[in-house]
């Protein structure tokens, strides 16, 4: 589901009737160290675009230059359906992992409402909070996890988990950072299935960080190609299949994917 | 504190009948305030993997009292807090700006300071002994005005918690998730770096520099064993610490030992039957 209209680039005019957000002219600089250079891009809701690049590409560094904890040049701006003015976009971030050992006494309930409530959560957690946060966690099939320990999910649980609380509140941009790290085939199906419905429920745009072409083939709408600066954008079809795509990375992925016939 | 020696008078005990002990009394309710405290914050210290940097912070405070008393202060806490607070937030800043990792940074600040310490106290054939008392620690020595101070301390750290725990632990969970969610980081861990230095500093005269850091560390990583949320956690962390904390200060002082060390074993032995029956 495409979106055909397409974002006026003049700045302060509206998405021809849909809500899009702009990337403008964007940079990273570390010391002398250009990590991220003249990076345009434009997302359109509803519309999960997956970045791919080599390693050391800037691709984490360009998610936390979104997120606003990297000094960039350039500017980023969301607007809604119709709106004649942007604003700074709401973020949802899923993060790669946890920096938590799995004996820490931390529920998923209390990663919830340590984030969204005032309630301090080794006094008190009203049942009605308790309500909330587990309604959030159903959006994903994850409702019943609300009183587990956080280091006892498997992969595909604890993302799911910070899925859903990316999506409290709802956010703009919904960032995933390569999300599937080991995470078993399953899990990761679910995991994709997911996010591709949650997309469409609530008009998402999705920027997905990840090496596994495979599931960026069935289900991103746009793919960049990134090193440094942007190789090659389009459809998963048109990057897969240009040049740049070819001198980045071995041709080992396409090959296969051919053989497989899908 | 009229109140807590009448209250005291109901227990069996030959020390507690009405204008004996007076020490053991105030040790008593200071231990009482004492183990909340520092149960509490070592919730958080073992969350952010900071045991080694609470144990810095007793270096630091010792070569502030060190400083304060060459300088001829009657009471040298107060330089005291002043140089853990400085040390705490050299640490905090090295941390944040190098990319040396976080246990070298407080390597290297930290035998600075107990060096510097060392070196001031010892200058021109000067003994050692007249600091001994804060390696060990003297919980006998605290006046009901130290006692009234400490209390103030609990409420604010109480309230502290009330207000900025939730932030403190998602940052402690993922600073880049805390930072998405609009939580400025670095603040957060500094001011919470110096809450702690300021309770080691004022504390360490009557816990005792060797074993402070067991007072933050031990009951908080016993109730980790058992506990499954937030919420038991502190709670089991509070009550080890003021078991262990009553008990060996009671314990000492019939079998003539000193408090602070006591305390600590008992915590220890809480460790390990906990650590036994640990939730895997």
């Amino acid at each position: 589901m495409n979106h055909e209209a397409h974002c006026i680039t003049e700045s302060g005019r509206a998405c021809s009737g849909y809500c899009c957000t702009k990337i403008e002219n964007f940079g990273v600089e570390l010391g002398n160290l250009k990590i991220l250079d003249n990076i345009n891009l434009h997302l359109h809701c509803g519309e999960l675009t997956a970045i791919i690049g080599p390693n050391g590409a800037g691709k984490s560094t360009l998610v936390k230059a979104l997120l606003g904890q990297v000094p960039h040049t350039g500017t980023i701006s969301f607007m809604q359906a119709n709106a004649t003015a942007s604003k700074a976009p709401v973020m949802g971030y899923v993060p790669q992992n946890l920096n938590l050992d799995p004996t820490s006494p931390t529920s998923v309930l209390d990663l919830f409402v340590a984030a969204r409530s005032s309630y301090p959560v080794w006094l008190l957690k009203p049942r009605k909070e308790v309500q909330k946060v587990r309604e959030k966690l159903d959006r994903v099939k994850a409702g019943h996890l609300v009183h587990r320990k956080l280091g006892a999910l498997s992969g595909g649980e604890l993302q799911r988990v910070l899925l859903a609380l990316a999506l409290d509140p709802i956010p703009d941009i919904l960032l995933l950072d390569e999300p599937v790290s080991g995470i078993d085939q399953n899990g990761l199906e679910l995991f994709y299935e997911t996010v591709s419905a949650l997309r469409k429920a609530f008009d998402l745009s999705i920027i997905l960080v990840s090496h596994d072409m495979d599931m960026i083939y069935k289900y991103a709408d746009r793919v960049v190609l990134l090193n440094r600066t942007v190789l090659a954008m389009g459809t998963p079809e048109e990057v897969f299949n240009s040049e740049s795509f070819f001198e980045v990375f071995s041709m080992n992925w396409q090959k296969r994917r051919m053989k497989d016939g899908n | 504190m009229a109140w807590w020696y009448r209250f005291l008078e109901i227990l069996p005990f030959e020390w507690a009948q009405e204008g004996q002990m007076i020490f053991m009394k105030n040790a008593l309710l200071a231990v009482v305030l004492l183990s909340p405290l520092f149960a509490i914050l070592g919730t958080m210290i073992v969350n952010k993997n900071m045991a080694f940097f609470s144990d810095a912070l007793g270096h630091g405070a010792f070569t502030g009292v060190v400083i304060g008393s060459l300088f001829g202060f009657v009471n040298p806490i107060g330089s005291a807090v002043v140089f853990s607070l400085v040390f705490a937030l050299l640490i905090a800043v090295i941390k944040h700006k190098s990319r040396m990792s976080g246990d070298t940074v407080i390597g290297v600040v930290s035998s600075s300071a107990i060096a510097l310490g060392l070196f001031l106290i010892t200058l021109g054939g000067r003994s050692f002994a007249k600091v001994n008392s804060y390696l060990i620690g003297d919980i006998l020595s605290i006046n009901p005005k130290e006692i009234g101070f400490l209390f103030v301390v609990l409420v604010l750290v109480l309230i502290f918690w009330c207000l900025f725990f939730n932030r403190l632990l998602l940052v402690s969970i993922n600073p880049s998730l805390a930072g998405s969610r609009g939580i400025n980081t670095f603040w957060y861990e500094t001011v919470f770096s110096l809450i702690v230095a300021v309770t080691v500093t004022v504390s360490m005269s009557w816990i005792g520099l060797l074993v402070i850091n067991s007072f933050l560390v031990l009951p908080a990583a016993s109730a980790r064993n058992i506990a499954g949320n937030q919420r038991q956690y502190h709670l089991y962390a509070i009550a080890f610490s003021l078991f262990s904390g009553v008990s060996g200060l009671l314990l000492s002082y019939y079998i003539e030992t000193a408090s602070g060390p006591t305390i600590v074993l008992i915590s220890s032995i809480i460790f390990f039957v906990t650590y036994v029956f640990r939730k895997r």
